[in-house]
């Protein structure tokens, strides 16, 4: 079971954290690992993989804490990642937790990972809430009746946890339990299946073939695959085929209930789950009329602070990062080597950096939001209209956050657990017109709008949101068609979120962007300064420079929308970030700093009217929304094919609106 | 009837679980197996989903997912299956 590592008499023991959603695995995960973690994806798909260690009377325990699932059978991504773990890379102890508040629905899980037949331990977390309000759970009797060790834990305040570790590294030492749940009539075909997995001798010795039985009846696509290039295989469908799969699937599901009505009658006392403060709460907050405008009213109240709070740390970083930058142009030598730490480290580095405070603060309200049970009530007041448009309730948060700043609303797609949702999500908010395309919108609105500006930057958010729309719906129909997915979802009981959750919760995401998104952000930044800036002695982003070069080759490109070169120009250097867009007309029309010349010389210059600038403010809101987003896209997502898409699908998007708008509105009103 | 029909405060049984493919093993494994109880808490706002009450913790789902669930307002005398409990196989 264990194995002696080449580091002396240390044991090495492996273990699988599984767990249904909700139950404190990730407080658990934390607290037995500390900051010896490592963060990773699980291979061929966008799971996230963490594990992490912890020494322990001499052993190293290795923890590898898999998704959070309802049960085993490996229909869904996350319950074919822990199905595969447990079986291919066989660990040496399956820990589960399980919220001893709700034991009903959490021991289905751990009926279900019994049939693995592998050493299993419970941690029964959140034994402190279950007694609170009084219940007894009599373990004695829980560890007798299923044969396996269970410790009592509150990992959000870290009790417990040597008693867990000690009867890890106990179950790791010893053979388990053979207890599994007795299928009453159907244990008959069980044992005919058996009987013809057991004739192949390869897969029967590397499977447990009453595991294999049993999900063959449940349809697991998994064991499927497994099987279905064996000879065997020959035998075993036709026997599926003539049986009431279905029938039979719900007599496993029924079988499974009723020995855990068992358990529960046996070892707790008053286990009914009362709720009645958090049911009075919900009385409120998803009330028929109240519900929404609540939701819109706290929805609003997080922007403010996120915007508010952040903004003095923003200005602190960008004149930090201003003033360093302008130091160096002043003191070092040669002036390329000058230009390229000023304005290409120093300043890539401060527009990675310029998001932090608002990505710290998001997510330290939405950790608050998450951990308290409040964002499973927004999915629910959300999903009709959410689900109209092709995606589900959880997508609401991610697109409304859209408004303030794209990224950390891409990041917060990840509480959406359905893949193609998530993927269909990510590809959509991008649409959502973010903060900082407003300076654009502000400023062509002034020059060429005066009379009607608000309305016309009211009409950039509404195409936004109908692209945002179109994207899913076009999405949804076209690239993840077949079986919708359901949306069902546990409203779990208000919780007070611990500081410590939300903390290591907030730590989590900058450290990604930082990490992850920040590489990327930076090689852009880096990648446009040296287009500016070569060849040598020109001025940054002057006309003989290889971006106005690069401009003037997309000249005949842009010119169907009515752009020139400059515009071009401006639209490359939005990439970094739209409000460039700005400095770097600027920079091109010789306005120097001031917005007024800017607006002045963009009125006198003629090559601009009401049509190509309603063009190019559309063109500006469609097209990737600045290289740090596409950042996070990559990040998010781990696949440049979706980040390539989103980048191409948002040029190309941006490209057909602006040229639809010059080709019919230019003449029209030219 | 389905478990999208009865009205808001009402308790029904399930009775068996229509359909086929992935969406019926989840909505098993969330408790609604034949013969449990379920109580029809509230529906969202704008009408769907449903929100009710089984096993003790409280489950939201859509209408269109509720329609796979046949249920009964008594208690159904299905012949269980009868299991064996635990044990050593």
């Amino acid at each position: 079971m264990s194995e002696v590592t080449d580091e002396g008499a240390k044991k090495a023991i492996r273990v699988a954290l599984c767990g249904n959603p909700n139950v404190g695995k990730s407080s658990l995960f934390n607290a037995l690992t500390g900051s010896r973690q490592h963060v990773g994806n699980w291979p061929g798909v966008t799971v996230e993989r963490k594990s992490g260690y912890r020494n322990y009377r001499g052993h190293r325990i290795e923890i590898v804490d898999l998704p959070g699932t309802y049960s085993l059978i490996a229909s869904a991504k996350d319950e074919e990642v822990a199905t595969r773990y447990i079986i291919e890379e066989d660990p040496d102890v399956v820990l589960q937790v399980v919220d001893s508040s709700n034991l009903e629905r959490n021991l289905y899980l751990t009926m279900q990972l019994m049939e693995f037949g592998k050493p299993m331990v419970l941690a029964m977390n959140m034994s402190d809430i279950t007694e609170e309000r009084g219940d007894s759970l009599d373990l004695d009797a829980l560890k007798r009746f299923l044969g396996t060790p269970a410790v009592r834990t509150v990992a959000s305040q870290g009790i417990g946890l040597e008693d867990l570790l000690d009867a890890v590294v106990g179950a790791a030492t010893k053979p388990p339990a053979d207890r599994r749940v007795g299928y009453g009539e159907l244990e008959a075909t069980i044992s005919d299946l058996r009987e013809m997995i057991d004739k192949d001798g390869e897969i029967s010795s590397r499977f447990s073939s009453r595991w294999m039985a049993t999900r063959l009846i449940e349809n697991d696509s998994y064991v499927r695959r497994l099987l279905s290039d064996r000879s065997i295989w020959q035998d075993i469908e036709p026997y599926l085929s003539r049986m009431d799969r279905e029938e039979s699937e719900m007599d496993l599901a029924d079988s499974r209930y009723s020995v855990i009505d068992e358990v529960v009658v046996l070892s707790c006392r008053r286990c009914k789950p009362k709720r009645s403060v958090s049911d009075n709460m919900d009385r409120v907050l998803v009330h028929k009329y109240l519900g929404i405008p609540i939701f819109l009213i706290l929805l609003w109240g997080a922007f403010e602070l996120t915007f508010s709070a952040a903004t003095p740390f923003m200005d602190l970083i960008d004149s930090g990062f201003a003033e360093l930058g302008t130091w160096v142009a002043d003191n070092v030598q040669p002036d390329w080597l000058a230009s390229l730490m000023a304005d290409g480290i120093i300043g890539g580095v401060g527009s990675v950096l310029i998001f932090l405070p608002n990505i710290i603060i998001m997510f330290l309200i939405l950790g608050i939001l998450e951990d308290s049970g409040y964002l499973a009530r927004v999915a629910f007041l959300m999903d009709r209209l959410m689900n109209r448009i092709g995606l589900q309730g959880k997508s609401a948060i991610p697109l409304l956050m859209g408004f303030g700043c794209n990224i950390p609303a891409i990041m917060a797609t990840r509480s959406i657990d359905d893949r193609k949702d998530r993927l269909i999500t990510i590809m959509a908010t991008p649409f959502m017109s973010c903060s900082a395309r407003l300076p654009v919108f502000i400023l062509f609105a002034g020059a060429f709008f005066s009379h009607m500006a608000g309305t016309i930057i009211f009409m950039m958010y509404m195409i936004g949101i109908v692209v945002a729309i179109v994207t899913a719906k076009l999405l949804r129909t076209f690239v993840f068609k077949g079986e919708p997915s359901a949306f069902i979802m546990e409203l779990p009981p208000y919780r007070l979120p611990t500081i410590r959750s939300v903390g290591v919760h907030t730590w989590d995401r900058a450290y990604m962007y930082v990490r992850k998104a920040g590489t990327i952000i930076l090689l852009g930044v880096v990648a446009i300064w040296a287009l500016a800036s070569l060849p040598f002695g020109v001025e940054y982003g002057g006309e003989d420079s290889w971006i106005a070069i690069i401009g003037k080759v997309f000249e005949p490109l842009v010119e169907p929308l009515g752009f020139d070169w400059r515009i071009a120009v401006a639209l490359l250097f939005g990439f970094i970030a739209k409000e460039i867009v700005v400095g770097g007309l600027m920079t091109l029309y010789g306005a120097g700093e001031s917005e007024d010349a800017l607006t002045d010389a963009l009125k006198a210059d003629g090559s601009l009217n009401q049509v190509n600038a309603f063009g190019l403010m559309t063109f500006s809101l469609l097209y990737m929304p600045c290289v740090a987003a596409a950042g996070v896209i990559w990040g998010e997502t781990r696949s440049w094919k979706w980040t390539l898409f989103s980048v191409a699908y948002g040029i190309a998007i941006a490209y057909v609106i602006a040229l639809l708008i010059w080709q019919i509105g230019g003449p029209l009103f030219g | 009837m389905s478990l999208a029909d009865p009205p808001v405060g009402g308790t029904v049984y399930v009775t068996s679980i229509r359909g086929s493919g992935s969406i019926r093993g989840r909505i098993m494994a969330m408790g609604l197996v034949p013969g449990t109880a379920v109580e029809i808490i509230r529906r969202a706002p704008l009408g769907d989903p449903l929100e009710v009450r089984v096993k003790g913790y409280n489950l939201s789902l859509r209408a269109q997912d509720a329609l796979l669930v046949m249920v009964s307002s008594e208690l159904p005398a299905r012949a269980r299956n009868d299991p064996k409990g635990l044990g050593g196989v």
